[in-house]
């Protein structure tokens, strides 16, 4: 997945060309239009899928959008390609500047954690687009989320530059620049349905190879009935987990995923118990249980409301309940197998 | 009893000068406005972002914010270092 990220920016259909800033002062601005074309969300969906992670990017710099002129309005956003379409794909028939920071494609909220969509790189741009010599205003209108890593009093103080902060969503700012404000709702992060079900491919592809390596084994010890339910135990965990993320009781991930692991092997510890194998069907259990705790714990990460501190506290609670009660179910199956093989009955 | 707090979230009122830039960023309206001052409304809804202190001019607020994934967690611990997000694979120029 480390692709070179000195890859040629290619991804966006940005036309290069100079326009003459009013001041004659020298300022290079790109062209972009509001347009998603089918190629456009075609790359959203590799970018989804993770098919070259950190290839997905525009060039960093100042964009024309529309027609803007002097006084229109400043949009401030990241060069992760899904993070400046939302926002040119949400401006529709509008005018406006994007400024587009270098952080190095990774979205908005990610590299302002990171630091990279920050004051630094904020004042660095402003600076190397000439910025100032395209607009009158001091106005710069930053995603809110972008707050992570941008200080407003800094950059003011560096550049004469007053940062806004906008609306969370790139949905929202026409409706943001409409009425010079964000709603309550406009500054709440959500985390709904579609939000949760896009991350689930990268969650099954981080999952795949030591999922596949379970399946293996358990193949081998229990035979395809084992195999499909270290699947359906991973399944829990990547998928299962996050769509049913509201409606799980309790706050710890670790709980939650150990309770829908459990959840997904009772068909197969069910078959297990009608043949009398307990050694098998509680197998099905614990190894279930720890792979989804465990996926569902990773998940933390994507979530937008988790804090670090509740993180910590989990996997100081449960990375040992976890790690048991897998190598418990491991041994299980490697009973239940070898009996099986040996030919006892149990 | 004290009950123990749940984030690293430390607001002192004192130093807050009500410019209102807290309960801008917070995601999560952890911090409403008060009387000419923040006031702390959701403490527990948390998560540690660090926008708020990143845009207090007055320092009356602290957080250690960090990454939030497990996976990072574990990596850190098994190979030392700070915590870092999976999504940062480039070794980049």
């Amino acid at each position: 997945m480390s692709e070179s990220c000195c890859a040629p920016q290619r991804s966006e259909p940005a036309k290069c060309c100079s326009i003459e800033p009013a001041s004659g002062a020298s300022a290079h601005i790109l062209r972009t239009d509001s347009r998603l074309t089918l190629a456009n969300r075609l790359v959203h969906i590799k970018a989804r899928l993770g098919i070259n992670r950190s290839g997905h990017r525009v060039a960093p710099g100042l964009y024309a959008l529309g027609e803007p002129g002097r006084e229109s309005p400043v949009l401030v956003t990241a060069n992760y390609t899904l993070s400046f379409d939302a926002l040119r794909g949400s401006m529709e028939g509008g005018d406006a500047w994007l400024l587009v920071l270098d952080t190095k494609g990774v979205n908005v909220w990610c590299a302002a954690g990171k630091g990279t969509f920050g004051t630094n790189e904020l004042c660095a741009r402003i600076e190397l687009t000439g910025l100032a010599s395209v607009v009158d205003h001091r106005t710069l209108i930053v995603p809110q989320l972008g707050a992570v890593g941008v200080a407003a009093h800094a950059v003011a103080r560096r550049t004469g530059f007053t940062v806004e902060y906008g609306p969370v969503r790139a949905a929202d700012v026409k409706e943001y620049l409409r009425t010079g404000e964000a709603a309550a709702d406009m500054r709440r992060v959500t985390f709904g349905l579609w939000d949760r079900l896009v991350l689930i491919p990268m969650e099954a592809k981080a999952a795949a190879l030591p999922a596949l390596g379970l399946a293996l084994a358990m193949w081998a010890l229990l035979g395809p009935a084992g195999a499909m339910a270290a699947l359906a135990g991973v399944a829990a965990g990547t998928a299962l987990f996050p769509i049913a993320l509201p409606l799980l009781p309790g706050t710890q991930f670790a709980v939650q995923g150990a309770a829908l692991g459990a959840l997904s092997a009772t068909p197969f510890s069910a078959v297990a118990l009608t043949r009398g194998d307990w050694g098998e069907a509680a197998a099905y259990l614990l190894i279930n249980a720890a792979a989804a705790a465990f996926l569902a714990l990773n998940f933390t990460g994507s979530t937008t409301f988790t804090s670090p501190s509740a993180v910590k506290r989990e996997i100081a609670r449960y990375t040992r309940p976890m790690a048991v009660s897998f190598a418990l179910g491991l041994g299980l199956a490697v009973v239940s197998g070898v009996m099986r093989w040996s030919g006892a009955v149990w | 009893m004290v009950t123990e707090a749940l984030n690293t979230l430390r607001y002192d009122a004192a130093h807050c000068i009500g410019c209102g830039m807290c309960w801008t960023v917070c995601p999560h309206a952890v911090f409403a406005e008060g009387d000419g001052v923040a006031s702390l409304a959701r403490a527990d809804a948390c998560m540690e972002c660090g926008a708020c202190r990143m845009n207090c001019p007055s320092g009356a607020i602290e957080v250690e914010s960090g990454v939030g994934c497990a996976a990072a967690m574990y990596a850190a611990a098994l190979k030392g270092g700070d915590p870092r997000c999976g999504c940062e694979t480039e070794s980049c120029c």
